[in-house]
């Protein structure tokens, strides 16, 4: 069941929102930054969860999308002039979701436990793609020198040098990702494959051609990684193979987990908390010389979360805020 | 490629693919009798090879090295089981993936702050430091010979153990069905300590085992997991056999990769899975 948040969620999540969107006006640049990235992040927790809290596919390889579409920013991109957000972002976001619907063809054949192991093979194969060939950097990684800019005719209208119009890009970014996953889960194709998560092979008696839903599910997270990447590549103007990396899917489950899967928001705001956590790990006024080994940290918090958090933070949000009937911790995917 | 480097490629590879099976096998094993998918496997091969580092400079000797060594493994591995492991049975694969990855954090920092980011040799026991020499200028290190053989022989040994033993019986019989196993008087709790524990302890010599070939340095239990998985993917989830026959494919894939196609070698065994896939979605020896 989608869960859409009760009133006084609904006052919670948009009191969250204004509160980002005054970040700008008071924060030095590094928690700029460090607020674009928890955007950003959400965004791919987003798209994870269409996959694990929607159509019930625990996918272990999501960062290939993610860090795909930053590198192919880093391609699009002229060397030293800026290339054009109209183009640069719809072609990072169609080799993210090509390379989905590849993949997708393959892995949505699976399932359960083996769908885990097969979608993390595919995104290492990604990985090992950028890491061991010399076209992008290799595995130092490569610099974009120059932001893309939205310009028609010309005519600048938003560039991304900005940081503060940049964050103003995310959010929106951000609030968009979320309403359309929101108007795409209560169609009929999202009440499709929530049916397919909850009983596939009823589905398929029905006469649903599953397969095809699933992929189309694929395919949709990963064009949505794919902006999510794109956009953090933006970021630090960097790309390196780390972003395709297994970690990095790792920590977007993760980031679903904590947040509280099936919900959207839940994991739009475990990602916010995860980057949070992590950026007091490496603070080392707070840690101490464990800042040095902060992901030993990170790895017993997570351990934590595993065996002490159900239903992640929008779960207890949910109960906090008192209402009978949307639960956030409902039935969980990925046995089979 | 003449007849005598087409040998050497050949004896690598298959080496290689041995050395993967003693992994391979345990995460399989773990996975078809426990249900358990432990991403943490890759991190007991690093334990294995570091304990292969400090005990040999102990010691002097790799053998004696392994013999102290695997003791430690079959301890830890007993304990994890006992400590997080054994809380995951009742979860679903996700909170399974969550809890082993985040002890793989915990266990590479602990690596980092016992043994350092150097990287490590170690040398191979001396009266096996001897090469065969195949034509003037190439020839076979003994080392590698000895680990292939040993390797073959365990191999060995674990199917006479699943196939003819009562051990291998209780094995058998837990993997299709626990309650009846446990009804008919048989300490599966325990049982299924046993074979974690055994299924760590094969990672870990296989550490131990691959030390002075591979030097020792961070992060090579990472790789060794996700080749693994390939592995285990290719061969079907819970097949011993199928582990097998797949870590000799992905064996002689990664070694002739290497030679034919150097900027893509990384790439060629998961394209050899995404074929497998294609095939037979289950595995080569998977059932459904």
């Amino acid at each position: 069941m989608l869960v859409l948040p009760n009133r006084r969620m609904a006052l919670f999540l948009a009191l969250v929102v204004v509160l980002l969107a005054t970040v700008p006006f008071v924060a030095e640049t590094y928690y700029l930054k460090l607020a674009t990235r928890m955007i950003v992040l959400a965004i791919f927790a987003m798209s994870l969860d269409l996959l694990i809290g929607y159509t019930g596919l625990v996918s272990f390889g999501h960062a290939a999308f993610f860090g795909l579409a930053a590198y192919a920013l880093q391609v699009i991109s002229p060397q030293y002039a800026a290339a054009n957000l109209l183009l640069a972002l719809p072609g990072a976001i169609a080799v993210s979701a090509l390379a989905a619907l590849a993949i997708g063809a393959l892995v949505v054949r699976t399932r359960g436990i083996y769908f885990i192991m097969v979608t993390l093979a595919f995104a290492q194969m990604a990985f090992y793609l950028v890491h061991d060939t010399p076209w992008v950097g290799g595995s130092d990684g490569a610099f974009i020198y120059v932001k893309p800019v939205l310009g028609i005719a010309g005519v600048t209208l938003l560039d991304l040098e900005s940081r503060e119009s940049f964050y103003f890009l995310c959010l929106g970014a951000l609030v968009g990702s979320y309403a359309l996953l929101v108007v795409l889960l209560r169609s009929p194709f999202g009440e499709a494959i929530q049916g397919i998560r909850l009983n596939e092979h009823r589905m398929r008696a029905l006469g649903y051609n599953t397969y095809l839903y699933k992929l189309a599910s694929f395919t949709v997270a990963g064009a949505l990684a794919g902006l999510a990447g794109f956009l953090f590549a933006a970021i630090d103007g960097f790309v390196a193979p780390q972003l395709l990396g297994w970690h990095q899917s790792g920590a977007g489950i993760m980031m679903v987990i904590l947040g509280g899967l099936g919900t959207l928001f839940g994991p739009a705001l475990g990602a916010i908390v995860f980057v949070g956590v992590e950026e007091v790990f490496k603070e080392r006024a707070l840690v101490g010389p464990l800042a040095d080994h902060w992901q030993m940290l990170l790895g017993v918090f997570i351990v934590a979360v595993v065996l002490g958090l159900r239903g992640g933070v929008a779960g207890w949000l949910v109960r906090r805020m008192g209402s009978g009937r949307q639960g956030a911790d409902g039935g969980r995917p990925g046995d089979a | 490629m003449d007849a005598v480097a087409l040998l050497i490629q050949v004896l690598n590879g298959v080496q290689y693919g041995l050395l993967l099976f003693l992994i391979a096998s345990g995460l399989t094993l773990v996975f078809g009798i426990m249900g358990v998918l432990n991403l943490a496997h890759g991190s007991f091969y690093m334990l294995g090879a570091y304990l292969a580092l400090s005990f040999t400079q102990m010691t002097g000797d790799l053998f004696l090295a392994i013999l102290l060594g695997i003791p430690v493994a079959l301890a830890v591995g007993f304990l994890f089981e006992r400590l997080f492991i054994s809380r995951l049975y009742a979860r679903d694969h996700l909170d399974q993936v969550l809890l082993t990855f985040g002890v793989i954090l915990i266990l590479n920092e602990a690596q980092s702050i016992i043994w350092g980011d150097d990287a490590h040799g170690v040398p191979a026991p001396h009266w096996l430091q001897a090469s065969i020499p195949l034509t003037d200028t190439l020839s076979y290190p003994v080392y590698r010979l000895f680990v292939a053989g040993f390797c073959l022989l365990l191999a060995l040994a674990m199917g006479l153990l699943i196939r003819r033993t009562r051990l291998g019986m209780m094995i058998r019989a837990g993997e299709s069905n626990r309650e009846m196993v446990e009804a008919l008087g048989i300490n599966i709790r325990l049982l299924y300590a046993v074979v974690f524990a055994a299924g760590i302890s094969l990672a870990a010599l296989a550490g131990m085992l691959a030390a002075p070939i591979e030097s020792v340095y961070p992060g090579i239990g990472e790789q060794v997991l996700i080749v693994s998985f390939v592995v285990v993917v290719i061969g079907g989830i819970g097949s011993i056999k199928g582990a097998f026959f797949g870590s000799l494919a992905i064996g002689l894939t990664q070694v002739f990769g290497q030679v034919l196609i150097p900027s893509f070698s990384g790439v060629a065994i998961y394209a050899l899975m995404a074929l497998v896939l294609l095939w037979r979605p289950a595995g080569l020896f998977g059932r459904g």
